[in-house]
């Protein structure tokens, strides 16, 4: 188990002041002017060298990210956009971050800002996420208070600003180019690419979008060392993880563990337990609604890092484990995730638009059996039909939980449908 | 959007709005003050509880946007309302990680306690009622949230009781309803117990 | 230059070029909805789907960039599965309503079924129904059919500049639709017909009055302005049911005018059908050989300077030439093809071209508009100067009327005054024009048509010179004219001979009793009432204010009804073709004049329209490069030195929804300029409602 002493957000439960104050107790900006002056290209390497891999989901590679922004400022600012769009069903973890430790983000952003070559950086908070962005504001104003961002920002004579931009409910913005758009002020529609932000982000200029916690972990990174945090977790899945640990657990909870911890310790030493004992697990989606759901038997051995979850055709998403002890009626809980999918939609592409929608009717179908034998390959294709043709990834997203459902709990649809067709026969 | 709506005539942030909205447009570099019409239309929507289509045409003067841009917007978001809503906004949250914590329970006891379904009004003009997406408070499940806040760790008796709080004027505490410490586990912390604070001591 | 594989072919294109114009560059079909050239990519209807070799899933041809070494497949497997996927998608909440629907036949999304849709559907689920969208007058909206591909909302967006469309809502209850305080008041927006490719937008008059499949094509040019569209004639009998653009990268590019293409009901109202001669001060039904003799019963001995002639906007380049040599054989030179009386010097051929042309316009860097609204006097060409500003670094100023015109410019003042400051090089914007390395200039009717109209054209020419608007392989000298005829007329010589009299004179001359006789080609536009008691014959295919007037009506052809060459606002001659066969006993214009030649004794040499034509050509050489401009040298001095006044410059058409005898007699213009309202020089018509 993860060391205190080893966790980075020591005030998730906000427990302790989360302004200026307490923020520096805790060792927030400690020596950051320190850390700019070693450099850009120190800084990217020590990010890469942390093996430090995206919070947000897809695990892409922090410190490489950074490096992908051109070198030198041309013509263009650079801006960074930090994603705190939180809405993957299952995560609240950028929330605690950002209500309780809001000042790790805003040093992770004149860091990340000054290694990228931005003098501005955007928040895009939820708009739900109200208090949330007080806290973040208050920090932000706290910070420019003190001289640790805005012009010569910690007396590093780099100029930083960062400000907030809430956003105001649509899942789809989570997605960097949707939000890059939305920023914008426009529909939150994801673009094409290429080209890519590093290229041509917000305002057609040069952008890196990161993750809330990719961000807020990256100045304890540079403090205490690359090697410190790539010590922690397994190779090519290091460092520590905040986790969100909900549904059928006795204490569902946030916690921040080592990567490549077995998914079975976290839930038994964070979350008290599966309700009912482990032997009443039905099935584990383990990061977040977006990725395919986890058997019993998978979720025994299983260990939460991105490699070890996509071996099992899943994914370490936004490690948010949502748990269902076999009470759940899963074809319910699928379909509410195909309405989820449906309603968030932005209407784009067409497979998308149309599609999410008639898997989310045939689901509702199938939670009371009232559906065709043959609806069920049906489904699949429709969901297949989906995958893999759209713009973004909502598409995908869309897709894989029902085609899991499928994979591994067809018999249950079939016996649903020949008990509703025997029901309606006998009457 | 519903054809009975009244649209007013006319619209015009009050002097305290207004300077917010030039403190948001300020926030954007020049020339991309397009970026400001979400901030401009949530701040319509808190002086007016709803977002108007006079509204959308004085925000679209304010950010030389053609009005159907900002209709696009103020029409892709689910947080703007495009008709008036109660005093309260209640939204309940029906996700999966809700559902599988009693957010059945959750919606029920609105409904009983407000006597309305989703999407409606009670006729006092005190609360709407709405159902909605995942929220991002899931270990904190079932939960829901009446305008800025967020009422976590729900079932149907909290539920009526911060909905009868709400009725007989009184402010109800945000948060977890069962006394829990945000999103730590309940009964106490499994981490973050043995910190001690280097510049603390220090 | 990166070179690519698709199905097995090799192809080499630009950097930048994307799979689905490499393939389009081979002849591989792919199918598209969202997509369109002429727009920005969407890429969200996602029918192109190719695959490419070492990319995980099939991209979107239309916003993939090519690559060096790309390989590209269009038709596998995957990529039929793939559009099956799409195409099954969009029929599931597309109604099933072809045999009744006006797209019926020339529909993308029913052609694009017929390959990649299945026989039966697999969705159970009930269809989405979508209320229609009120556009106004022109185009009929069934939003239920609508595919969402958005290519209506960038084309009135990035083309029209009038940004009123949008996608309303998210998901699957995105509504295209219009915003509710706005109208579609664009002058393009017949446009949207042709690029929905599906029956959301259609063809409102012509609503349930044809199937597409039905219809006789003409490839043609257009006449109601002064552009000279290419489009086509859509007929059924004889009876015109549509009019649609043509490409002509040259000209229109794809597009056309809302007036070009919906004012063609009036080819069917107020037409004049048979000659007619006024007895007892009623136009009385007449034979042609009635006609004829009245009016050569009037010629008769009459002297050459008591007879005039004005062709109007429309007037054809053979019935000018035959009527300008008829009037020679009478020998009158009173004649004039400038109805409104503008300040056009026909000696100098450069001095009422648009010299740049119509393309040339995306090249300039810096552009002066005087006296012109060139979004109500050419909306395509306005379409061109907008799609060069919004590439940027193009600077644009206007003097005369304040009015939207779809792109921003710097409003300099009112009046010719400022021109005059800007010619001396006392203005600041001397220095802009100055500093460009394509400068330009556009010079409308409205400050020509005046009597200070030579002294503006003078301190044009002056400013054209003293800021380089003329250089080696440019000439920023350019006149808009509104008049399809104009130019023709100015190129064969159809103005005052020695000691003729212009269109004012002659106006002048029939009040005071000094002109007789009063030939009116199609000249409806001048002050009829004010020719006194002057003989009038007009000639003309609408029973407008000239036919009204006249003494003998001679009814001629419609430019859809000829074959007939008009040369353009560049000097581009081009010709349209017969589609449908006047009416009655109307006929071809040069064919009357010719007749009437015979009666009145002064037989013109020509008796067929290739003779006419040889004739056209032998006056300028103009008529024989069809379809091309002919540079026009740059030399000669034009225009007077005198100060303009300090009137304010409007432009020269005040309802753009009414121009002509045509849109005149046209009800769907009626309706429109209903509508839309009429007058651009005094009523705002922006796009904000």
């Amino acid at each position: 188990m993860l060391r205190d002493s080893d966790r980075i957000f020591t005030n998730l439960y906000g427990l302790h002041d989360w302004r200026l104050a307490g923020a520096r107790s805790r060792g927030d900006w400690n020596g950051t002017k320190d850390i700019l002056a070693k450099g850009r290209d120190w800084i990217i390497d020590e990010m890469k060298n942390s093996g430090l891999r995206g919070r947000g989901g897809a695990g892409f590679p922090t410190g490489v990210k950074w490096s992908f922004m051109p070198k030198t400022e041309g013509p263009r600012p650079h801006y960074l956009v930090i994603n705190a769009d939180e809405g993957e069903p299952g995560t609240c973890k950028d929330r605690e971050m950002m209500r309780f430790d809001p000042h790790k983000l805003v040093e992770g952003a004149l860091i990340a800002s000054f290694a990228i070559g931005a003098h501005a950086a955007y928040i895009y908070i939820r708009g739900e996420f109200v208090r949330e962005a007080e806290h973040l504001n208050y920090a932000i104003d706290e910070a420019r208070a003190a001289g640790l961002i805005g012009p010569n920002a910690c007396g590093s004579g780099w100029d930083c600003e960062v400000y907030v931009h809430r956003g105001a409910g649509a899942y789809v913005c989570g997605e960097e180019s949707a939000l890059i758009e939305s920023l914008e002020g426009k529909k939150g529609q994801p673009r094409l690419k290429p080209p890519f932000p590093a290229g041509v982000g917000l305002y057609g200029c040069p952008t890196t979008v990161n993750n809330v916690e990719s961000i807020a972990v990256s100045p304890t990174i540079l403090r205490r060392g690359a090697s410190w945090f790539a010590g922690l977790g397994k190779p090519n899945n290091t460092g520590t993880k905040v986790f969100c640990i909900s549904g059928h657990v006795n204490n569902p909870c946030n916690v921040e563990e080592e990567m490549g911890v077995p998914l079975k310790d976290l839930i038994e030493k964070h979350a008290g337990g599966v309700r009912g004992g482990w032997d009443n697990l039905l099935a584990i989606i383990p990061g977040g609604s977006s990725v395919p759901m986890l058997n019993k038997a998978q979720c025994d051995t299983v260990t939460m890092d991105f490699d070890a979850l996509k071996a099992q055709r899943s994914g370490l998403g936004t490690a948010a484990v949502i748990v269902m002890d076999k009470s759940t009626d899963l074809v319910r809980a699928i379909a509410r995730l195909s309405k989820f999918y449906w309603h968030e939609s932005c209407g784009q592409c067409t497979p998308c638009r149309e599609g999410t929608g008639w898997m989310a009717r045939i689901m509702n179908r199938m939670v009371t059996g009232d559906a065709q034998l043959s609806e069920i390959d049906l489904l699949e294709e429709v969901s297949r039909q989906i995958e893999g043709h759209t713009i973004c990834a909502l598409g995908d997203a869309a897709a894989w939980p029902v085609q899991g459902l499928i994979r591994t709990f067809r018999p249950e649809l079939e016996r649903r449908i020949k008990d509703r067709q025997a029901k309606t026969r006998a009457a | 959007m519903s054809n009975m709506t009244h649209e007013p005539n006319s619209f015009a942030f009050t002097a305290d709005y207004a300077e917010k909205a030039k403190a948001f447009i300020a926030k954007y570099p020049a020339g991309r003050q397009q970026s400001a019409v979400m901030p401009l239309l949530d701040l319509a929507q808190r002086q007016e509880g709803w977002v108007s289509r006079a509204a959308m045409e004085v925000i679209a003067g304010m950010l030389d946007m053609a009005p159907i841009r900002v209709e696009e917007v103020a029409t892709f978001y689910t947080m703007y309302n495009r008709k008036p809503v109660g005093k309260f906004h209640v939204q309940v949250c029906t996700n999966l990680p809700c559902m599988l914590r009693g957010s059945d329970d959750v919606v029920a006891a609105a409904k009983a306690a407000l006597g309305v379904d989703f999407g409606d009004m009670t006729s006092d003009g005190l609360f709407t009622l709405s159902e909605v997406e995942c929220l991002g408070a899931c270990v904190n499940a079932p939960m829901m949230q009446i305008n800025d806040d967020y009422y976590e760790d729900l079932d149907a008796n909290s539920t009526k009781a911060v909905l009868e709080a709400l009725k007989r004027g009184e402010t109800p505490k945000p948060g977890p309803q069962n006394g829990r410490q945000f999103s730590c586990p309940a009964g106490g912390p499994t981490s973050l117990t043995e910190l001690t604070f280097q510049t603390e001591k220090a | 230059m990166p070179k690519l594989t698709i199905d097995g072919r090799e192809i080499e294109v630009e950097a930048g070029t994307t799979i689905i114009q490499a393939a389009d560059q081979l002849g591989i079909e792919i199918p598209r909805f969202c997509y369109h050239e002429r727009l920005a990519i969407a890429g969200n209807c996602r029918m192109c789907l190719v695959e490419v070799e070492k990319m995980p899933k099939p991209v979107a041809s239309c916003a993939q960039p090519v690559g060096e070494g790309m390989v590209v497949k269009t038709n596998t497997a995957v990529v039929r599965k793939a559009r099956q996927g799409v195409m099954e998608f969009l029929l599931i909440n597309h109604p099933l309503d072809c045999p009744i629907c006006d797209q019926g036949g020339e529909c993308d999304l029913q052609d694009q079924a017929m390959a990649y849709g299945s026989d039966r559907g697999r969705c159970q689920e009930g269809k989405r129904a979508v209320p229609d969208k009120d556009y106004g007058p022109l185009v009929q909206t069934m939003m239920t059919r609508c595919i969402q591909c958005t290519r209506c909302i960038r084309f009135i967006s990035e083309v029209a500049g009038t940004p009123v469309l949008g996608g309303l809502g998210r998901g699957e209850h995105l509504e295209i639709g219009r915003y509710v305080n706005a109208a579609v008041s664009s002058e393009l927006s017949g446009n949207l017909i042709d690029l929905c490719p599906v029956g959301a937008l259609t063809n409102k008059p012509a609503s349930y009055t044809y199937r597409a499949w039905e219809l006789k094509k003409t490839e043609s040019i257009d006449a109601m302005d002064g552009l000279g569209a290419s489009i086509r004639v859509d007929t059924r009998g004889n009876e015109v049911i549509r009019v649609l653009p043509r490409v002509n990268e040259d000209v229109n590019e794809e597009w056309l005018s809302d007036r070009s293409r919906f004012a063609v009901d009036g080819l069917k109202r107020q037409r004049l059908d048979r000659p007619y001669v006024r007895k007892d001060g009623k136009l009385q039904p007449a034979s042609w050989a009635e006609a004829f003799a009245a009016i050569a019963a009037r010629i008769k001995g009459l002297d050459g300077s008591k007879i005039a002639a004005i062709a109007g906007d429309q007037a054809d380049a053979e019935a000018m030439v035959a009527l300008k040599d008829l009037m020679a054989l009478l020998g009158s030179p009173n004649l004039d093809c400038r109805q409104d009386g503008a300040k056009l010097d026909p000696a100098v051929r450069a001095s009422y071209l648009f010299n740049s042309t119509a393309a040339g316009i995306e090249e300039a860097d810096a552009l002066l508009l005087i006296g012109t609204n060139p979004r109500k006097e050419s909306p395509v060409l306005n379409a061109r100067i907008r799609k060069r500003w919004s590439k940027g670094g193009f600077k644009v100023a206007r003097i005369g009327h304040k009015s939207d015109l779809t792109y921003k410019y710097e409003h300099l003042g009112a009046s010719a005054t400022v021109l005059k400051d800007i010619a001396d090089g006392k203005h600041p914007f001397f220095e802009v024009l100055k500093a460009a390395a394509k400068p330009a200039l556009i010079i409308g009717q409205g400050a020509l048509a005046a009597d200070d109209g030579a002294a503006i054209l003078g301190l044009a020419r002056k400013l054209a010179d003293a800021a380089g608007l003329v250089k080696d392989g440019w000439n920023g000298f350019n006149v808009l004219h509104t008049a399809a005829a104009r130019v023709g007329g100015l190129d064969l010589g159809f103005v005052p001979g020695t000691g003729g009299r212009d269109t004012a004179a002659i106006v002048d001359g029939a009040a005071k009793g000094d002109i007789s006789v009063v030939f009116l080609l199609g000249a409806d536009e001048i002050d009829v009432k004010g020719l006194g008691s002057a003989f009038v014959v007009y000639q003309g295919s609408h029973g407008d204010a000239g036919a009204h007037r006249a003494d003998v009506v001679l009814p001629g052809a419609a430019y859809t009804e000829k074959n007939a060459t008009y040369v353009n606002t560049e000097g581009r001659a081009q010709q349209t073709k017969l589609a449908v066969f006047p009416p009655g006993e109307a006929k071809e214009d040069w064919r009357i004049i010719r007749a009437l030649s015979e009666t009145l004794g002064k037989l013109l040499p020509y008796d067929s329209l290739k003779a006419v034509r040889e004739r056209l050509t032998k006056v300028s050489p103009v008529f024989a490069a069809i379809g091309e401009v002919t540079a026009a040298p740059w030399g000669a001095a034009f225009g007077t030195d005198g100060t303009p006044s300090d009137r304010s410059l409007v432009s020269g058409i005040d309802n753009f929804y009414m121009t002509d005898p045509i849109s005149r007699a046209s009800k769907t213009m009626a309706e429109c300029t209903a509508a839309f309202g009429g007058g651009c020089n005094h009523k705002k018509t922006g796009t904000h409602g």
